[in-house]
């Protein structure tokens, strides 16, 4: 593509940002607003942050997400990698169609479909619904992001090292933990990190899956949405955008570090 | 040489395996419950429908349930227009929708790929990062907004643009809002993916023959751009047919999209076979684009296998 940027184009990606960015913008600074109206400006204060922390329900509702969130994105980072390694490596095998077919399709399904037949699964199977049944539900869902971002790191890489690595008789198993597992670290960290946004983010599946005694922090937040704006929810939501913007950061930082190393790499090689 | 690649691939095979059988558990099988129940009549029961397979009754049992089975629920849902007419509004909504996503989203495409390269993957990561942060935070935030006594209607007022506070929320346009807001992102990464890739020489070769820019641009970029325009166009358009969240808490309460009916049907009124027969009536409507959807995201990932 051509570089330079006409005013038109610097327009439209200005207005794009700003779009993007405003609505949570105004979000978290009125989560510093003393006064309880949305409107009314009543100075900076940490009053809501104060009530939230006396917010028994909410505090747990968290700590449930936080564990559903952790739990599945592990398990869904270990079957994605697995996954992704079948995709882009096993060249044709018997029912390769429908195996992409089912990694693609939870990407785009509408998540009441999802959910209620996840739903319908579990109490076919006479299964207790609560934590776990969650936590089966995100692992689901998210390990087809994980497989599609550890994939697209596989197609684009050197397969060189890894063959000498074999040539010189090295074992397949042994290959892959010390050649390419470190070679493809940083899609799985972000593989991980979405799985888990993507968790702590989901309000659909969560409602139909959860059942007593496990509210998630969506669902939790969702109930008094519905009730009208509050500033605890503001100061609630502040928090959970920190969160995700300090792992997204800490994780883009650790691949650049990683993208740097190998470009050294590649230079020493060359010289 | 050679049978070391084989055994490779034979490893590769055995990796398929777990994630083969989670998926054939927990994606596949449930769809062919939510098939069977479908079918399925109403009942005051636990679970709340008829008929439920005996297994340890055998061939006798399996006859029973055969005969038991119903069309009620789609009899249902195709004789009451009210539901008829959730699925025209879902796939309006989608559509326009849909249509804005692309004429917002291109500009903004376009501007992305042609910043100076080093400026991109700022540009990359400015879009992704609101992909992030909690969808139902970002619908919330703009409950804030549009609300009566929120800051829409403080500006517009202030600016004397109308006389008095509008009714922003629990309309349509708050959901077209909405939807646009959470889905713009979707839409310009694979359209930026494509016209970042366009080779410049192309371009280049217009332009030395004296084409003007914007011929240039309509001969050459908007074509090359396209199936970046498809995969864009389907992965917002299939998940807003289904999409729950934002009419709920944008919307109003005139006519329900079909996540909302589904919802209702299986939360409030407790019909598991209506909500069964809405979902897969909807996943027979979606089979065609999500279909669509994979075979594009099988050739950019596999390489057009």
């Amino acid at each position: 593509m051509q570089r330079g940027a006409s005013p038109f184009n610097i327009v439209s990606v200005a207005f794009g940002l700003a779009f993007l960015y405003l609505p949570v913008a105004i979000l978290v600074i009125y989560s510093f607003n003393a006064s309880r109206l949305v409107t009314l400006w009543g100075g900076w204060s940490l009053v809501w942050y104060r009530e939230l922390l006396n917010d028994d329900a909410v505090l747990q509702a968290a700590w449930v997400s936080l564990r559903v969130a952790a739990l599945s994105a592990t398990a869904a980072t270990m079957l994605g990698i697995l996954a992704a390694i079948a995709l882009t490596r096993a060249g044709r095998f018997r029912g390769r169609l429908l195996f992409s077919g089912m990694v693609y399709a939870p990407l785009v399904m509408p998540e009441v479909i999802t959910g209620l037949s996840l739903l319908l699964l579990f109490v076919a199977l006479n299964i207790d619904r609560g934590f776990w049944t969650i936590v089966i539900a995100h692992t689901t869902l998210t390990m087809c992001f994980v497989t599609v971002i550890v994939q697209s790191r596989l197609i684009n890489f050197d397969r060189s090292l890894e063959e000498a690595a074999m040539d010189l008789g090295c074992p397949p198993l042994r290959t892959f933990l010390t050649i390419t597992l470190p070679l493809i670290a940083p899609a799985i960290a972000a593989g991980w990190m979405l799985a888990f946004s993507l968790s702590l983010d989901d309000l659909v599946i969560a409602s139909f899956t959860t059942g007593p005694g496990a509210t998630t922090l969506p669902i939790r937040i969702y109930s008094e949405v519905r009730l009208g704006v509050k500033p605890e929810i503001n100061a609630v939501c502040t928090l959970m955008i920190a969160i995700v913007a300090a792992g997204t950061v800490i994780s883009s930082l650790m691949t650049k570090r990683g993208i740097a190393r190998r470009g050294r790499a590649a230079l020493s090689a060359q010289v | 040489m050679r049978r070391a690649g084989n055994k490779r691939n034979w490893g590769a095979r055995k990796a398929a395996l777990l994630p083969y059988l989670w998926l054939a558990v927990f994606f596949l099988a449930p769809f062919a419950i939510v098939f069977k129940i479908s079918l399925s009549q109403t009942a005051l029961a636990q679970p709340p429908y008829l008929p439920v397979i005996d297994l340890f009754s055998g061939w006798a049992g399996l006859k029973e349930f055969a005969t038991q089975l119903s069309f009620d629920a789609y009899g249902l849902i195709g004789g009451d227009p009210l539901y008829l007419m959730s699925y025209l509004k879902s796939l309006e909504v989608a559509s326009i929708s849909t249509a804005l996503l692309l004429a917002l989203g291109y500009p903004i495409a376009y501007g992305m790929a042609r910043a100076p390269r080093a400026y991109q993957p700022m540009l990359v990561m400015a879009v992704v990062l609101p992909f992030w942060t909690s969808f139902l935070i970002r619908v919330y935030a703009w409950i804030n907004i549009l609300q009566r006594d929120g800051l829409l209607n403080d500006v517009v007022l202030k600016l004397h643009i109308v006389d008095a506070p509008a009714a922003w929320l629990s309309s349509d346009t708050a959901i077209y809002i909405g939807v646009v807001y959470s889905y713009l992102p979707f839409m310009v990464l694979p359209l930026y993916a494509t016209l970042e890739k366009i080779d410049e020489s192309l371009l280049e070769a217009a332009a030395d023959l004296g084409c003007p820019r914007w011929k240039t641009f309509w001969l050459i970029v908007l074509p090359l751009s396209l199936p970046g325009a498809v995969a864009g166009a389907m992965l917002c358009f299939i998940p807003i047919v289904g999409e729950f969240v934002i009419p709920d808490l944008l919307g109003g309460s005139q006519t329900l999209m079909i996540g909302q009916t589904l919802w209702t049907e299986f939360f409030s009124n407790r019909d598991w076979p209506v909500a069964s027969a809405i979902a897969v009536a909807l996943l027979a409507l979606l089979l065609m684009p999500i279909l669509l959807y994979e075979r594009l995201q099988q050739r950019s990932l596999e390489g057009g296998r």
